[in-house]
């Protein structure tokens, strides 16, 4: 019998923390599969976040470092200069690349730093309980906009990919999502293209994950997706960037 | 011996600079020096100054308080500095820049930035007061200072330096 | 080799000398000349500079490259080290080895950029969060300076912890003579097994202060303790001077300390019977010197700890002392700097009560 689907190498045989219906999951594993496929697992190093993705390290099968809050670019950063034979990745949420790391975000990729990015927008940080993002959308319910995000007084969702686009630095931006299979399926091509950029010394690129977050949604899994496909593209449109 | 010196101009004086080729050439006489410059903004705009201290023992604290030499090379570093003169001190003072009544005892002044132009650059008016301060206080032989001067300008114009050299020759005969 | 080099330069170059290969850090006065010498000199002996868009990015920019393994550094001055806290509490809880130089200014807030020690308690009680320690050495020359960046390497590498370089503006900005070598440490003494290298033939790595299974965490900080408890015992360093005798011991670190030893010296020529000790290590304190300081038969024992601050380490002296002597102060912060005429006057009116 021939084996045509497994776990990939660069993930681990454990249960993760996650959510039902978290798009974190999916997210790691095409993370691992890419991995895989560009047979690279032993020259990796992959900064995680602070965020739900925290532990990120317990479920990949490659080196890791954990990062403080919004600096997980300034570590790899500095991951990459010293080790540039190494292929080095972050991946951070919403709160920590568009927020507390938002300095840190623009100016390693304005350095143009060879490093792949994985931004994974949710609209809401998770791990603390649900509160408003920088990319939460106008009008959504969090426990920090109870009555729901007001433009006038929080301001609208930030779009940090359109806003990396024009510097000379980027040379690879995509906002992809995950909700449905053939979204996962350009999710990963986008995914595998950060990856082959850095092997190929082109530069910073980016991808932006749009994913879901059932519980601080207040959704069911399959309604988050939908919520997705129907609201949260719209203003955060697919497609390549840059 | 111990030797505290405070140095002060204007930028662009050459006072630094003045200060260590005071503590190269000390450090060629296998002396113990340390220079202490003024820093950050209190040199953007106004008085330049640093601390030179010169001993054949081990120096505790480079900061001078009271000194044994100044050299003031402008007006404005005067009335900063005199009161900075230690009891029986030596001040000596650039005429060229500086036009008041001295009172204390031990003072001399010399036109450096006059003597410096005669020499062909006005900017070696350091050298003239290094080379007169060498002269009335003994703490540096002429050759320790050449040496270091040939040193630190062996990257810019010969020409230069021996324009450096007659301007510190200039300030030893001041005496 | 000798030279004539300023205390931020005597820094850098000992740092490269003795083998870091990775420096990060962010303008700030008065140590600017070791970030514009790092920037030339780094790359020539092949390893990286980064002026980094903030103090968070450089700190934690050498927390990315020591996770690698190679021997990393920042440095800055007061307001920027306080910035740079977190990013030092997750070096010491990640138990990565570095080294930060804060090169003391006048504070609170903005302050000033005159020399200043007051920051004695954020480098050796606290800082960041979290109980975790930092071991942090004074260097009172530029001769100093310059070795004490191989001594604090060597010893963030023995313990896996960062280690700190205490100097001020006074320190850092003037010049003295020194001796260099010049011959760069290339291989590390101690091995480093938990560093990201890519986990070719081994298991992963993972670099992480995160414990979040209930009792790791305390498991994981009864570790530190036991470090920190070795730290204690082994590396503690002071510098003594005429303590046999001694009648008034002047306490003193760093730049102020030179101070103090000019008074020392000139109180001796005048008979008295003043000594010095000036620690050398900060943390871990060096509380066995203070212990084997006895009063001299018939005679009688005083301290006076002089200090660029408002008495940052004076607990820590009576700490040691275990309250057995009197101890007084003197100190002037914010600019203000004791001289010897002062230290003297103080001195001698201790010595007639």
């Amino acid at each position: 019998m021939k084996k045509i689907f497994s776990r990939p190498e660069s993930l681990r045989d454990i249960s993760t923390h996650y959510c039902s219906g978290c798009g974190h999951g999916i997210a790691h594993r095409l993370v691992a599969e890419v991995i895989d496929e560009l047979k690279i697992r032993e020259r990796v190093i992959a900064v995680a976040p602070v965020g739900c993705a925290v532990v990120a390290y317990d479920y990949w099968n490659f080196d890791c470092s954990e990062a403080a809050h919004g600096r997980a670019l300034a570590v790899a950063t500095a991951i990459k200069r010293v080790r540039p034979k190494n292929i080095v990745f972050t991946y951070q949420g919403d709160g920590d690349l568009a927020a507390i790391g938002a300095n840190e975000t623009i100016h390693a990729a304005n350095r143009g730093e060879n490093l792949s990015v994985i931004f994974i927008n949710n609209a809401i940080y998770g791990m603390t309980g649900g509160q408003m993002a920088p990319t939460t959308l106008v009008g959504q319910k969090t426990a920090t906009t109870q009555r729901g995000r007001a433009a006038q007084e929080h301001g609208h969702p930030l779009k940090i990919s359109e806003m990396l686009g024009p510097l000379p630095g980027v040379k690879y931006v995509e906002r992809v999502s995950l909700h449905s299979p053939q979204e996962v399926l350009k999710a990963k091509k986008a995914i595998k293209q950060a990856f082959q950029n850095q092997i190929g010394n082109i530069g910073f690129s980016l991808v932006e994950i749009l994913s879901p977050c059932p519980t601080y949604w207040g959704l069911t899994p399959k309604k988050s997706l939908d919520w997705i496909r129907d609201v949260m593209v719209k203003e955060f449109p697919l497609g390549r960037i840059k | 011996m111990t030797e505290k010196i405070i140095i002060a101009g204007s930028g662009g004086q050459g006072v630094m600079l003045l200060g260590k080729v005071i503590a190269e050439a000390a450090m060629k006489e296998n002396k113990f020096v340390t220079w202490l410059p003024c820093y950050g903004a209190e040199v953007r705009g106004g008085t330049a100054y640093c601390m030179v201290i010169v001993s054949n023992k081990g120096i505790g604290s480079p900061y001078v308080d009271k000194a044994d030499s100044v050299i003031i090379m402008n007006s404005p570093s005067l009335a900063k500095f005199e009161g900075r003169l230690a009891k029986g001190g030596f001040l000596l003072i650039n005429s060229s820049l500086v036009h008041a009544q001295i009172k204390t005892a031990k003072a001399k002044s010399y036109p450096f930035t006059e003597i410096a132009q005669a020499c062909g650059n006005i900017k070696t008016a350091n050298m003239v007061a290094l080379g007169a301060l060498i002269a009335h206080r003994n703490i540096l032989k002429e050759k320790s200072c050449i040496e270091v001067m040939k040193e630190t300008a062996s990257s810019v114009k010969k020409e230069l330096i021996e324009i450096n050299i007659s301007a510190l020759k200039e300030g030893i005969r001041l005496k | 080799m000798k030279v004539l080099i300023s205390g931020n330069e005597a820094i850098a170059e000992g740092a490269i000398q003795a083998g870091c290969s990775f420096y990060a850090g962010y303008p700030i006065t008065p140590q600017n000349e070791i970030p514009a010498y790092m920037s030339v000199h780094m790359p020539q002996a092949g390893g990286v500079f980064i002026q980094a868009e903030s103090e968070l990015a450089a700190i934690n920019m050498v927390y990315g490259a020591s996770a690698t393994g190679v021997r990393s550094m920042t440095s800055s001055s007061s307001p920027g080290v306080s910035l740079k806290q977190e990013g030092i509490s997750y070096i010491a809880g990640a138990e990565l080895p570095a080294v930060i130089v804060n090169i003391m200014r006048g504070g609170p807030g903005l302050g000033n950029i005159a020399p200043s020690q007051s920051d004695y308690f954020q480098a050796t009680h606290g800082g960041g969060h979290g109980d975790y320690r930092l071991i942090v050495l004074a260097p009172a020359t530029v001769q100093e300076a310059y070795d004490f960046m191989s001594l604090g390497f060597s010893l963030a590498e023995k313990y896996r912890n960062p280690a700190m370089i205490l100097g001020d503006g006074m320190l850092a900005q003037m010049m003295e003579p020194i001796n260099i070598k010049k011959s760069r440490i290339k291989n590390q003494k101690y091995a480093r097994p938990w560093a990201l290298t890519g986990c070719r033939g081994r298991k992963p790595n993972i670099v992480k202060s995160f414990y979040m299974q209930e009792g790791d965490l305390e498991k994981f900080n009864l570790h530190l303790q036991e470090k920190y408890k070795t730290i204690e015992a082994q590396e503690q360093r002071h510098e003594g001077l005429f303590l046999d005798d001694a009648e008034i011991v002047l306490v003193s670190y760093g730049s102020m300390s030179r101070i103090a030893k000019g008074a020392v010296q000139r109180l001796r020529e005048k008979g008295k019977k003043v000594g010095l000790l000036r620690p050398v290590s900060l943390w871990p304190f060096p509380k066995k010197a203070f212990g084997q300081i006895r009063v001299h038969p018939g005679g009688r024992l005083k301290f006076l700890v002089i200090e660029m601050s408002y008495g940052q380490m004076l607990n820590d002296v009576k700490l040691a002392l275990n309250c057995k002597y009197p101890v007084e102060f003197l100190g002037r912060a914010g600019g203000g700097i004791p001289t010897e005429d002062e230290i003297i006057k103080r001195t001698l009116s201790l010595l007639s009560r």
